[in-house]
C-alpha cells in the first residue's frame, strides 16, 4: 500500500510527461511555419482546420502511413535504432526538470517534478550529451556520403558546444551554490540571473541554439549541402521520431533558459499559475528559436568551429573568473 | 585477378583514388536546376570539383534548324526561362543583323524595357537565392514578391508571364497597352525602397559576410582567361559591359553606370547584381520618358505582318504577303552573322548561318551561364569547403537551361 502512494504519482507524472512531449511537436510545427510564414510574408497552412491548425495532425498521419525505407546496404539494426537512442535522452531529461513548487493535493505533497534531484543540472548536461548517439548512429548505418557527413559535422558540433555550454552554467551553479533546478530558482529571488550572469545566458543562449542544430548553427541537416544530413535516408516514422527529438530538444533549451537565467515560475503575475508562467517564459525562447531560423544564414562548418573554441569557451570561463571575484 | 584490374583501371581513369566521391546531384537543393557535381573531397575540404552538364539538354539548337526565324523566338524564351525578353532580343538583332534592317525606335525602346525588366526579374533570383543557399531562406521569398510584380508587367505587357516571346524580327508584336508605362513607373518607385529593404537585410549582416565575402574570388585574369561575361566578369573589376561598350538598340541613348567591384568573390558578384537592379530601373525610367510615339515593326510586308489590318481586305497584294508570311515564313539572305548582347547573365550571342531560306542553316547560342559554369572549378578560385561550393555555384548564377541548351 505504501509503495503504491510512493508509486502512483510518479505514474501519473511519467505518463503526463510523456504524453505532453509526445503531442509536442504537433503545435509546434505549426507555430514553426506559421512563424516562417509571418515572417516570409505569406499565409502559411490554411486549408486543414482553423489556420492551419490541423495540419501537424495531418502531417502525422502522412508520415505514420509512408513507407518505411531502408536504404540496401544500410546496417539494418543500427538504422533502426539510431532514432530511438536519439529520442531517448532528451526525454529523460525531463526527469530532473522541476514546474514549480510542490503542490499540496489531498493534505500530502507533491513536487512538479520526477525527480528533484540535488544534481539535476549535472544530470540534464550528461543525458543530453548522449543523444549524439543516435545522429552518429544515424550517419553511420545510413550508408551514405551526404549521411555520414551530416553526423561527422553533428559530433564535432555537439561535442564542442557542451563545452562552453557545460561551463557557462558554472556561474549560475556558483551563485545558487547548488545544482539541483529548484534551489537555482529559489536563489534568482529578486533578481534573476540574467542580471548577473549576462556573459552566461549569451554563451548558453548560442551553445543552446547549437545543440538543438538551429540556424545559424543547423551544418548537420543544411540543406543547401547536404540535402538533410544525417537523416537524408530515413522516411516516416523513424524520420519523425528525429524531428520529435529536435523538437523535444529546443523545449528543453529553452526550459532552461527560462529556468536558470529567467527566474523559472518565479515573478508570475498573481492571475497566472507559476508554471504556466515557466511554460511562457519557455515559449517565448521558442519562438525566439523560430525568429533566429527564418532571419540568419548558417555559418560554415570550420567557423561554427572557430566559434565554439576560440569564442565561446574563452567567454564563459571569463564569466566563471568574473563570477569568483564579485562573489569572492 | 580481372576484378582487380578493372577497379585499377577505374581509378586511373577518374583520376580518383583515396578520397571521398561525392555525387552532389542532379538532384539536390541547391544546385539550381540539374546540375550535377562530382566532388572529390578530403573530409569536409574539396580537392576538386567536376562539374557534370547536359541533364536538361533539348536540342535547341538543331531544333531551331527546322523553325521558320519567328518560330524560334519561342526556343529562345527557353534558354534563360528567368528573362525570355532578353534573349527574345538578342535573336531578333542578329536576324536583322542579315536582313539589314533596324527596328522602329518606339519598338527599340519597349525591347529595351522588356529586358531591363528581365534583367531584375533575372537578377532578384539571385539576391535572394545566394543566401537561402547559405542558410537564410526568407529573403528568397521577399525577392520572389518583388519577382512577381515584375512578373505581373511582362503579362500585362505580352499576355504571358515567364515565355514572353514578345519580339518579333523588325520590332515587337504589338505596342504597349494603355496604361503600362504608369505602371512601369510605379514599380520603379516601390521597387527601389525593395533593394534598400534587401541590403539591410544582408549586407551588414555577419553571418552571411562570412560565408560570402572572401569566398570563392576569381582573379581578373583569371575571369577574362575563362571567357566570363556579364556581373561575374564586371565583380571581378574588369570593366566590360556591351551595352556600352558595343551598344545595340537605344542604349547608347541611355545613361548608365557599369557596376565593377573589386574583389570577384561570391558577396561581390551578389552585390553586383543588386547594384545593376539598381541601375536597370535608372534605364526603364529613362525609356518610359524618351520613349516616342510611333509604329512597332517594320513597314515592310515580306518581314512583318501589315500594321494596318483592314488592307488585308482590299489589297490583293497585302493578302499574298500575308499568306506567304504565315505559310512559309519569310527568307533570310545567305550569310553568317554574330549578335551578342549583354544578357541579364551575361555576353548571350546568337551565331546564325542562312542559306538563304527561311530557316537557319546553323544556328549557335553562345550561353553566357555555360561559359561562366566554367568557372565553379577548385584551380581559380579559393573555394575550401564543401559549403563553399555551394555558395559559389550560388553567386555564378548559371540557369541549366541555358548551360544545356
Amino acid at each position: 500500500m505504501e509503495s503504491i502512494i510512493v508509486i502512483l504519482p510518479l505514474l501519473v507524472k511519467m505518463g503526463i510527461v510523456v504524453a505532453v512531449l509526445l503531442l509536442l511537436p504537433l503545435p509546434l510545427t505549426w507555430l514553426e511555419r506559421k512563424i516562417a510564414a509571418h515572417i516570409q510574408q505569406r499565409p502559411g497552412p490554411m486549408r486543414v482546420g482553423w489556420h492551419g491548425l490541423l495540419q501537424p495532425l495531418a502531417d502525422a498521419i502522412k508520415l505514420l502511413t509512408k513507407e518505411d525505407h531502408i536504404p540496401m546496404d544500410a546496417d539494418r539494426l543500427l538504422f533502426k535504432m539510431a532514432p530511438v537512442v536519439a529520442l531517448v535522452p532528451p526525454f529523460v531529461v525531463f526527469v530532473a526538470i522541476p514546474f514549480g513548487e510542490p503542490v499540496q493535493i489531498f493534505g500530502s505533497s507533491y513536487t512538479l517534478a520526477l525527480s528533484d534531484m540535488n544534481v539535476g543540472l549535472l544530470f540534464i548536461l550528461a543525458v543530453s550529451g548522449i543523444g549524439v548517439f543516435g545522429v552518429i548512429l544515424a550517419g553511420w548505418a545510413s550508408n551514405s556520403k551526404y549521411a555520414v557527413l551530416g553526423s561527422l559535422r553533428s559530433i564535432a558540433q555537439m561535442i564542442s558546444y557542451e563545452i562552453p555550454m557545460g561551463f557557462s552554467v558554472i556561474g549560475v551553479v556558483m551563485l545558487a551554490g547548488s545544482m539541483n533546478l529548484s534551489d537555482i530558482v529559489h536563489a534568482q529571488d529578486g533578481l534573476w540571473n540574467i542580471v548577473y550572469q549576462p556573459i552566461g545566458f549569451f554563451v548558453f543562449f548560442v551553445a543552446g541554439l547549437a545543440e538543438a542544430q538551429r540556424i545559424p548553427f543547423d551544418l548537420p541537416e543544411a540543406e543547401g549541402d547536404l540535402g538533410a544530413g544525417y537523416h537524408t535516408e530515413y522516411s516516416g516514422i523513424r524520420f519523425s521520431l528525429f524531428m520529435l527529438a529536435e523538437y523535444v530538444v529546443m523545449v528543453v533549451l529553452a526550459l532552461l533558459n527560462a529556468l536558470l537565467f529567467f527566474g523559472g515560475w518565479l515573478g508570475a503575475p498573481p492571475f497566472l499559475p507559476p508554471a504556466l508562467w515557466l511554460l511562457l517564459k519557455t515559449g517565448f525562447f521558442i519562438w525566439v528559436f523560430m525568429w533566429f531560423r527564418f532571419t540568419f544564414p548558417r555559418y560554415r562548418y570550420d567557423q561554427l568551429m572557430s566559434i565554439g573554441w576560440k569564442v565561446l569557451l574563452p567567454l564563459s570561463l571569463l564569466n566563471i573568473l568574473i563570477s569568483g571575484i564579485f562573489m569572492f | 585477378m580481372t576484378e582487380v584490374t578493372v577497379v585499377q583501371e577505374t581509378h586511373d581513369n577518374s583520376g580518383f583514388n583515396r578520397e571521398v566521391l561525392m555525387n552532389l546531384g542532379p538532384q539536390h537543393p541547391s544546385t539550381h536546376g540539374v546540375l550535377r557535381l562530382l566532388l572529390q573531397m578530403d573530409g569536409e575540404i574539396i580537392e576538386r570539383v567536376d562539374p557534370h552538364i547536359g541533364l536538361l539538354h533539348r536540342g535547341t539548337e538543331k531544333l531551331a534548324e527546322h523553325f521558320t526565324y519567328t518560330q524560334i523566338f519561342p526556343l529562345t524564351d527557353r534558354l534563360d526561362y528567368l528573362c525570355p525578353p532578353s534573349n527574345n532580343l538578342g535573336f531578333a538583332l542578329a536576324v536583322e543583323k542579315l536582313l539589314g534592317i533596324e527596328a522602329p525606335v518606339r519598338a527599340q525602346y519597349i525591347r529595351v524595357i522588356m529586358a531591363e525588366l528581365s534583367r531584375i526579374s533575372g537578377h532578384l533570383l539571385i539576391t535572394g537565392a545566394l543566401p537561402m543557399d547559405v542558410g537564410a531562406m526568407t529573403s528568397l521569398l521577399y525577392t520572389m514578391r518583388e519577382r512577381e510584380m515584375v512578373m505581373d508587367l511582362l503579362e500585362m505587357i505580352s499576355g504571358v508571364r515567364m515565355h514572353t516571346s514578345f519580339c518579333r524580327v523588325g520590332g515587337v508584336r504589338e505596342d504597349l497597352p494603355p496604361g503600362c508605362t504608369e505602371r512601369i513607373i510605379e514599380f520603379c518607385d516601390i521597387f527601389t525602397n525593395r533593394i534598400a529593404d534587401y541590403e539591410k537585410l544582408l549586407l551588414h549582416n555577419r553571418i552571411f559576410l562570412a560565408r560570402v565575402e572572401n569566398i570563392g574570388n576569381i582573379s581578373a585574369r583569371h575571369a577574362v582567361a575563362l571567357g566570363l561575361s556579364g556581373p561575374n566578369l564586371r565583380a571581378s573589376g574588369v570593366d566590360w559591359d556591351i551595352r556600352r561598350d558595343a551598344p545595340y538598340e537605344i542604349y547608347d541613348r541611355l545613361e548608365f553606370e557599369v557596376i565593377t567591384r573589386k574583389d570577384g568573390d561570391c558577396f561581390d558578384r551578389w552585390k553586383c547584381r543588386v547594384d545593376e537592379m539598381r541601375q536597370s530601373l535608372r534605364m526603364i525610367r529613362q525609356c518610359v520618358e524618351q520613349m516616342p510615339e510611333g509604329p512597332v515593326i517594320v513597314d515592310d510586308p515580306k518581314i512583318a505582318f501589315p500594321v494596318d489590318k483592314d488592307k488585308l481586305a482590299h489589297s490583293m497584294e497585302t493578302h499574298i504577303h500575308h499568306f506567304e508570311l504565315a505559310a512559309f515564313g519569310f527568307k533570310v539572305p545567305a550569310g553568317e552573322v554574330y549578335q551578342a548582347i549583354e544578357a541579364p547573365k551575361g555576353e548571350l550571342g546568337y551565331y546564325i548561318i542562312s542559306d538563304g531560306s527561311e530557316k537557319p542553316f546553323r544556328f549557335k547560342v553562345r550561353a553566357p551561364s555555360f561559359v561562366n559554369l566554367q568557372a565553379l572549378c577548385e584551380h581559380t578560385t579559393n573555394m575550401k569547403y564543401l559549403a563553399d561550393v555551394i555558395a559559389m555555384l550560388g553567386s555564378l548564377d548559371p540557369v541549366m537551361a541555358e548551360v544545356d541548351k
